[in-house]
């Protein structure tokens, strides 16, 4: 019981004392930045790694305000994902429109998905909110493989168009600087929750549901907040995916990978701030990739298994966690 | 046109025969020298699709071998560059970007199947690279892409040539069949095969008393089969895949079936850990195949390929006959080797402007590429098992197992019916 | 007898059959999730180790399959008791066992699946059971040995399993952790023996129930994963620690899966049954058996 008594993150020191203002300013330079010096590198390849890359960094600060915040953990990450995928491939197909205008309807069916199944779930919580999440994971699958007008187990194909917009070079360098600032945005929004009341509402709900509630926290409001920008911010990770592979098809879109990654990435990274999902995802997707591309075998899927085992052996808090303790 | 093109056909089976016998003699033995020549792919090692990306890649490790042993290509040795994309399309453009920017290798080609190939078409295009696929069906029918060029013998007119072969075997029994019913795993492949089977259902008359797809987590597939005997058809097309396969024919074995014909593209037996499981089950099925082993269907190097492969496998581990997917694969490197030699340098436009214009003869015969990439003219083949006793490996070995019954050329055996699960 | 009764008894019947498998993977997380708390996600692939395990010894030595699963129990119980100790000390000690312990098992899960392909390899693995291809019929009611079987042999062992739970003190002190820890430490018994021995036991089902999967179908390293939905609705639906609940819920599950498949085609049939556990989970969390909380 020793090591429980060490509070995880209320203790925490604070030495950045930034206003959400400047917080957002400070990420959008970070990310002009980035796309600055991914241009400058040019290489095709680096584009994707880095959009491969930063859509975990999406997926796992989006997971993390519902499954790191409130401590509701969430299976379904794929479906979350999934959905934006579909909806780029479904709204391009009837609309005609190009990705970014795709990205917002993923937000708004994902954010609609969210506070479905918040509705749906407000009864449970724990596991049984975490398989919950499962099932709706596989019903939607099961809707998507019956649905043609997507093009149902056959998969899809997203023809990237001929124009690249200016002043990019490849429309791999165009999503990957799409990808820039959807990261550099969710991470501005997850710091911006939890440093307002939603988040200290979010923690109370993590703690102690009954407590907050008796306290006069709103927590099913709050629940139905977090669930929704949770699934809005999923289903954005997701919406480019057609565009990237020029190619889905439900079961890579649904795939498990998706959703163990979004989970073992906060894990890892630490749950308890924002910095915890970049860094996870940073670290467990750069490894992924560079295993695909080195090891290249069945051995290059163990990394995750035992990156994760070992991470939440040894440093239950993730590296955050780690760095806090020895301050 | 069904004539013309085999004719076209006989004649490049000639030319076949004729040009396998001079260069593996005239040609000297010297050490291929000078840097290699680099093929980039990714291929399905781990996952769902492993269990054909390993015996794929062991038969390019043997193309690669072979090649090198005889003076390499265009004088410099090949080396293959590959990566395992763990049967996720998403891993594909990773792999891709990184074969050609940073390993900057001089070809490439697709890994297996068309959820593997599809996301690579982006990439490739991007680079005006010449393509040539592994088992996909319909890749390049969006892309349209003019250096596309596919290892698949369903050919581009899938939805009315890909169930021909059944169709014909059944309409020519006695007593015709009235009724049909079709049974598909909901998968690209399997529904591209079920239209054709409806397509050409209606155009013989036959009444499709039963049309339904399955989801790929299906356990118990006895209400699927039971529902097709309730519906009472004479003849049952089936499209499914190797875990599936196994579940339905042990299914309809377990419910005595009895239907005139049963079969159809169930992938399942060409693997032959299954082959060896269903053993008599297996009697009278009508599959659908890429290669048997019949005296009918011998090309050059065949029989060699095949006898260079069984031994590594056994030690490797992997699908011990080799008679699916193998062949497919020597093919494919078979294609692009033909194509360098005669271009003579690696010049992308001009391998793409080659492989179009002419002919290849290949260890699974000889073909030749329509515009989308396609093989001018389909070959599927049906093929059904005949006398399978027991549970041993030998008898898939020798010829007279599994027969072939389509198309007419290859032809080396008669229908036997009815289909009733080894019962 | 009329076409549609017979094509609808034998959905209900080969429903039931199924649910027997099902029955046998679920027991065992209805133990670990259900009893003890633990939510062991990686059961399924704890299966289909059993179940290749079985596969690799049937080729050796070819005794039946669902023996040699049953030979394999012992083994399956220390790797459980193992596994329960490490998951002990670094999660339930520090308490925090809900996220942490999840993602542990997610990691477990890899990790079995991954050494699995690189030991055996990515293909099929099966193992014929002698009576695999007799069906015994009740006038127009197929029972195939193969699906009848492995539900017997599952109905028995989870039998067992209750008689255990209820008759034993041993059994009973299991029965009592899911309730109160701290009574039990009264009684001076250590709830982490206890926890620890339950544990070993539900992985120990693991390996029954993989030799009854690979007596129904061929196996590979991710078959486990059609399951773990599954199996988590079972659990979930019949109540969590009940398992006569579960062993209920397993059965409706798989009749209600297969009468779908009959009579509307199988595409919709995970649809329903997933469609079935959401609503359960809306409107009756603690599942058709369960106490209200």
């Amino acid at each position: 019981m020793s090591d429980a008594t060490i509070p995880a993150t209320p203790a925490l020191p604070r030495p950045w004392r930034i206003g959400h203002g400047a917080f957002w300013l400070g990420s959008a330079a970070v990310a002009l930045l980035l796309i600055a010096a991914l241009r400058a590198f040019g290489s095709e390849y680096a584009y994707f790694a880095a959009t491969f890359v930063l859509q975990y960094v999406v997926l796992a600060t989006a997971w993390n305000i519902l499954g790191g915040y409130a401590g509701y953990v969430n299976f379904g990450a794929a479906a979350f994902f999934a959905a934006g995928a579909y909806t780029t491939v479904a709204i391009g197909k009837a609309l005609g429109l190009s990705l970014l205008p795709c990205i917002a309807f993923a937000a708004v069916v994902g954010g609609a998905l969210g506070l479905g199944t918040g509705i749906l779930t407000l009864r449970l919580r724990g596991a049984y909110f975490a398989i919950a999440t499962l099932c709706l994971s596989v019903v939607l699958q099961t809707i998507v493989v019956n649905w043609s007008y997507v093009g149902g187990s056959r998969g899809a194909y997203v023809i990237r168009p001929r124009d690249v917009p200016w002043p990019f070079d490849s429309y791999s360098g165009f999503l990957c600087a799409v990808m820039v600032v959807l990261a550099a945005a969710s991470i501005a929004v997850a710091r911006s929750i939890e440093k307002s009341r939603l988040g200290l509402g979010l923690a109370a709900l993590r703690d102690d549901e009954a407590a907050a509630e008796a306290a006069g926290v709103p927590t099913l409001r709050l629940k139905l907040v977090a669930t929704t920008i949770s699934g809005a911010m999923m289903a954005v990770a997701g919406a480019p995916l057609p565009l990237l592979g020029s190619y889905v098809e439900p079961n890579s879109a649904f795939g498990l990978a998706y959703a163990v990654n979004a989970i073992a990435m906060p894990l890892i990274g630490g749950t308890g701030s924002w910095a915890g999902p970049l860094i996870g995802a940073v670290l467990l997707a750069s490894l992924q990739q560079a295993a695909t591309v080195t090891i290249s075998s069945a051995a290059n899927l163990m990394i995750v298994g035992v990156v994760l085992v070992v991470f939440v052996c040894a440093a239950p808090h993730g590296i955050i966690g780690l760095f806090r303790r020895r301050a | 046109m069904q004539s013309l093109s085999r004719r076209d056909l006989g004649r490049a089976a000639l030319a076949a025969t004729a040009a396998a016998t001079v260069p593996a003699t005239a040609r000297a033995q010297a050490a291929p020298s000078g840097p290699p020549i680099r093929i980039g792919y990714s291929m399905s090692l781990s996952g769902g699709l492993a269990g054909n990306g390993r015996p794929a890649l062991l038969a390019h490790r043997i193309w690669a071998e072979e090649v090198n042993s005889k003076g390499g290509l265009l004088g410099r040795p090949v080396e293959l560059v590959n990566y395992d994309d763990q049967s996720t399309g998403a891993q594909v453009p990773g792999i891709y970007t990184k074969l050609i920017d940073v390993d900057k290798v001089d070809l490439v080609i697709s890994g297996y199947a068309t959820a593997i190939i599809a996301p690579a078409m982006p990439i490739v295009m991007q680079r005006n690279m010449a393509f040539v696929s592994l088992f996909g069906t319909g890749v390049n029918n969006d892309f349209k892409y003019d250096r596309y060029f596919s290892i698949n013998p369903t050919g581009s007119q899938v939805k009315e040539t890909f169930a021909k072969g059944f169709m014909d075997i059944a309409m020519a029994m006695d007593p015709k069949p009235r009724s049909i019913a079709l049974v598909n795993l909901d998968s690209d492949f399997h529904q591209r095969t079920a239209e054709s089977a409806r397509f050409l259902a209606r155009q013989h008359g036959l009444r499709v008393v039963y049309d339904r797809a399955y989801p790929p987590s299906t356990v118990d597939f006895a209400p699927i089969i039971r529902a097709v005997q309730a519906a009472r058809p004479d003849i049952v097309f089936v499209g499914s895949y190797p875990p599936d396969t196994a579940g339905l024919l042990r299914a309809a074995s377990e419910l005595r079936v009895n239907f005139q014909m049963m079969g159809g593209p169930m992938i399942g037996p060409h693997i032959t850990a299954q082959k060896l499981q269903l053993g008599p089950i297996l009697n009278n099925l009508v599959v659908w195949d890429v290669y048997a082993p019949e005296p009918t269907l011998q090309f050059p190097g065949t029989q060699a390929l095949i006898e260079r492969y069984q031994p590594l496998a056994a030690k490797e581990g992997t699908d011990a006959l080799g008679h699916y997917v193998p062949p497919l694969a020597y093919a494919q490197m078979q294609v692009l080797e033909q194509a360098v030699r005669r271009v003579g340098r690696i010049d992308q436009a001009a391998l793409a402007a080659d492989m179009h214009a002419n002919g290849f003869d290949t260890v699974i015969g000889p073909l030749r590429f329509d515009a989308l990439g396609e093989w001018t003219e389909e070959r599927n083949l049906y093929t059904q098992y005949q006398g399978v006793q027991g549970n041993g490996i030998d008898q898939f070995r020798k010829a007279g197992t599994q027969v072939i019954l389509y198309p007419q050329r290859y032809k080396s055996g008669d229908l036997r019916k009815p289909y009733t699960a080894g019962a | 007898m009329d076409p549609d009764l017979a094509l609808l008894l034998n959905g209900i019947v080969s429903g039931l059959l199924l649910g027997g498998l099902y029955a046998a993977a679920a027991a065992g997380l209805s133990v670990s999730f259900g009893m003890l708390d633990v939510v062991n996600i990686a059961h399924p692939a704890f299966m289909v180790l059993g179940a290749l395990l079985v596969a690799l010894l049937w080729a050796a030595t070819g005794l039946d399959p669902l023996l040699l699963s049953v030979l394999l129990t012992p083994a399956f119980w220390a790797l459980g008791a193992a596994i329960y100790v490490v998951y002990h000390h670094f999660f339930e000690r520090r308490g925090d066992e809900a996220i942490q312990g999840l993602a542990f098992f997610f990691g477990v899960m890899f990790i079995i699946e991954v050494g699995l392909v690189l030991a055996i390899g990515p293909e099929q693995h099966f193992a014929d059971a002698a009576y695999a291809s007799t069906t015994w019929r009740l006038g127009e009611i197929d029972l195939p040995l193969r699906m009848l079987v492995p539900a017997l042999v599952s109905f028995a062992a989870i039998g067992a399993l209750v008689l255990f739970l209820r008759r034993t003190f041993t059994g009973r002190a299991i029965a009592a952790v899911a309730q109160d820890r701290e009574a039990l430490r009264l009684l001076a018994i250590d709830p982490v023996r206890i926890k620890r021995l339950a544990f070993g036991i539900s992985i120990a089902t693991a390996a029954l129930a993989g030799g009854a999967l690979v007596v129904v179908q061929p196996v590979d390293a991710w078959s486990g994963h059609v399951f773990i939905g599954r199996i988590f609705a079972v659990v979930i639906m019949g109540g969590l620690s009940s398992l006569g609940g579960c062993v209920l819920a397993a059965l409706a599950f798989g009749v209600v899966e297969n009468v779908t498949a009959t009579f509307y085609g199988p595409s919709w049939s995970p649809a329903v049954a997933f469609g079935c556990l959401l609503l359960v989970l809306a409107v009756r969390p603690q599942g058709f058996f369960g106490r209200a909380a």
